[in-house]
């Protein structure tokens, strides 16, 4: 399959992540749209990799161009960590001021 | 290599510390302990240029005088900060050792973000640096502006992963070397392909919003101010300057060929955050507040050297990252003791302490950048890097003149200590000597590599 598919479904991934954390008001939401604003960032590393393999195997090169998906399990584990500590921090939220809204948020603007 | 494993090692140490002890004051000096032995070794690496840990890492991690050189400025700043603000550190929450390993592992992250030679370091390093910050900016569970501020943080932070690890797939998408080096990244001279015009976009946005330059800086404030005032103090400093060495880096080696392509929109980001910091800084009532604009405008100066891109560039981001994490330590220590966070405040300091006055006096004229001070030099070292580059000089006049904005909202705080009546009916915290002792050597300091900057750049060479 072309390359540009794959850029193009990345990139309308990530859009409707990044409009997501701009737009949504819920704190689970915004993070949910982090997380899929990473996955696109998955897909798109992988077609990549394999976009280069092919391209390296046609030129007899030996390179197998396999670090973009190693890449990808760094940004899985990563995301996982981020994941665990993101939530302890809403569940803390959530403790205070019983709602993950943040517009409940605006203690700090005087 | 040293001070990453170190770190990381004593991280760990302090966590079961932390869980094991009953003793309140056992993580500190197990801290101040760990860390002066991993500056050493830091010290050592740099000066024999052998590392004790020696691991095949398949060159993804670089070390040079220039790259060590930055770890041993980021660990000894931190054990100034230790010694100043420790008992601070102490009172923040119950979980004190927690506190010191989740240092300790910011400290793992800078020591990588110093030395990564592939994007795959960078931004590993970047998120260990990153998520303990999340964290200790929410240490006060309690207080809803601790809970804010980390919220904020966090959803920011991860935000602007994201648009990072997009800038590094498109990096990787447009290579033709298949490779996430570097130095290998292919740019080409001249025009760039589109990948990689949009990847050097995306990572310039993120990084951007990691050291908090305009216009990706409105999540500073309401942080700085949200979160304990011990760890805005460690988080505005080290781990800022961090930001900026990693910013320096990977323009300098992979973009480097490309610079006039990208450097009007660094021309922007440095004006906008100089614009934006000083004068916001200026209505601001709470001396806290004011300081966190205030590192927003300190970024400004620092977006001098990723400009400029050049020898006399990466000397004064050294310089800079040493006195400007000097002076904001030890203004942030003062800040600490305080009881009213704003200007008022402040009001007939020097009466009641003058020794500390004097300090806070010292701090804010290097932060301002008046001569003797290191502020000064890490200062005259930007601009002359700025100038030296030899586009756009009116950049420097720009940066000058922000520079005297910034003088009006430091010297108030002067103004408040010396020459306005104290109030009578408020008692002062009572200050320890070691305290009083550490400040001192703090503000000696500024003033010493004020005079003598080649302290810290003579390493360089050496």
């Amino acid at each position: 399959m072309d390359i540009k598919a794959y850029i193009i479904l990345s990139m309308v991934l990530f859009t409707i992540g990044v409009v997501g954390v701009l737009v949504r008001r819920n704190a689970i939401i915004i993070f949910m749209c982090v997380e899929l604003m990473l996955n696109a960032v998955n897909l798109l590393l992988v077609a990549f990799s394999k976009m280069h393999a092919l391209e390296a195997a046609a030129q007899a090169s030996p390179n197998l161009a396999s670090d973009a998906q190693i890449f990808v399990f760094f940004i899985m584990v990563v995301a996982a960590a981020e994941v665990s500590v993101g939530l302890a921090i809403i569940v803390m939220m959530y403790r205070n001021v019983h709602t993950v809204d943040v517009n409940f948020l605006n203690r700090l603007k005087n | 290599m040293n001070a990453i494993i170190l770190t990381a090692v004593f991280g760990v140490i302090l966590m079961f510390i932390g869980v094991f002890a009953k003793s309140k004051t056992l993580p500190r000096w197990v801290a101040i302990g760990g860390l002066s032995l991993t500056l050493l070794t830091a010290v050592q690496e740099m000066v024999a240029g052998n590392s004790f840990f020696r691991f095949n890492h398949h060159e993804m991690l670089r070390f040079e005088n220039f790259n060590l050189l930055f770890i041993v400025i980021a660990l000894a700043v931190t054990l100034i900060f230790f010694l100043l603000s420790g008992s601070e550190i102490e009172k923040a929450g119950p979980h004190v050792g927690e506190y010191f390993a989740l240092i300790f592992f910011v400290l793992c992250g800078v020591s990588l973000v110093a030395t990564f030679n592939t994007l795959l370091m960078l931004f590993i390093g970047v998120e260990i640096m990153s998520i303990p910050l999340y964290i200790l900016t929410g240490s006060d569970k309690r207080n809803l502006k601790s809970n804010e501020a980390a919220l904020k943080y966090f959803l920011m932070g991860a935000f602007s992963t994201g648009i990072m690890l997009m800038g590094i797939t498109f990096l990787y998408g447009g290579n033709s070397n298949a490779s996430f080096f570097i130095d290998k990244i292919n740019i080409g001279v001249g025009t760039m392909p589109v990948l990689m015009a949009f990847g050097v976009l995306f990572i310039m946005v993120s990084l951007s919003f990691k050291v908090s330059a305009a216009p990706f800086h409105f999540w500073t404030p309401d942080v700085y101010d949200g979160a304990p005032t011990v760890f805005t103090s460690f988080m505005s400093t080290v781990v800022k300057a961090a930001g900026f060495f990693a910013f320096i880096r990977l323009f300098e080696h992979s973009f480097g060929s490309v610079q006039d392509q990208w450097q009007r929109l660094v021309l922007f980001i440095t004006i906008a955050t100089l614009l934006v910091g000083n004068i916001t800084a200026v209505f601001q009532q709470s001396v806290k507040r004011m300081l966190a604009y205030s590192s927003i405008a300190q970024a400004g100066f620092m977006m001098l050297a990723v400009f400029a891109l050049n020898n006399k560039a990466k000397e004064g981001i050294l310089l800079y990252a040493a006195a400007y994490s000097l002076a904001t330590i030890g203004i942030f220590g003062v800040l600490t003791k305080m009881n009213d966070f704003t200007i008022d405040g402040f009001n007939g300091l020097a009466r009641k302490q003058p020794l500390m006055a004097f300090c806070a006096t010292v701090f804010l004229l290097s932060l301002t950048g008046v001569p003797l001070t290191a502020g000064f030099q890490s200062k005259f070292f930007m601009l002359m890097a700025a100038v030296e580059n030899g586009h756009h000089i009116w950049l420097v006049i720009v940066a000058v003149l922000f520079a005297a904005v910034s003088a009006y909202y430091y010297f108030r705080v002067i103004q408040a200590m010396y020459f306005k009546a104290p109030h009578q009916e408020e008692e002062t915290n009572e200050l320890s000597s070691s305290f009083k002792l550490m400040l001192g050597i703090i503000a000696g300091l500024v003033i010493l590599i004020g005079i003598y900057p080649e302290l810290i750049l003579g390493w360089l060479y050496h």
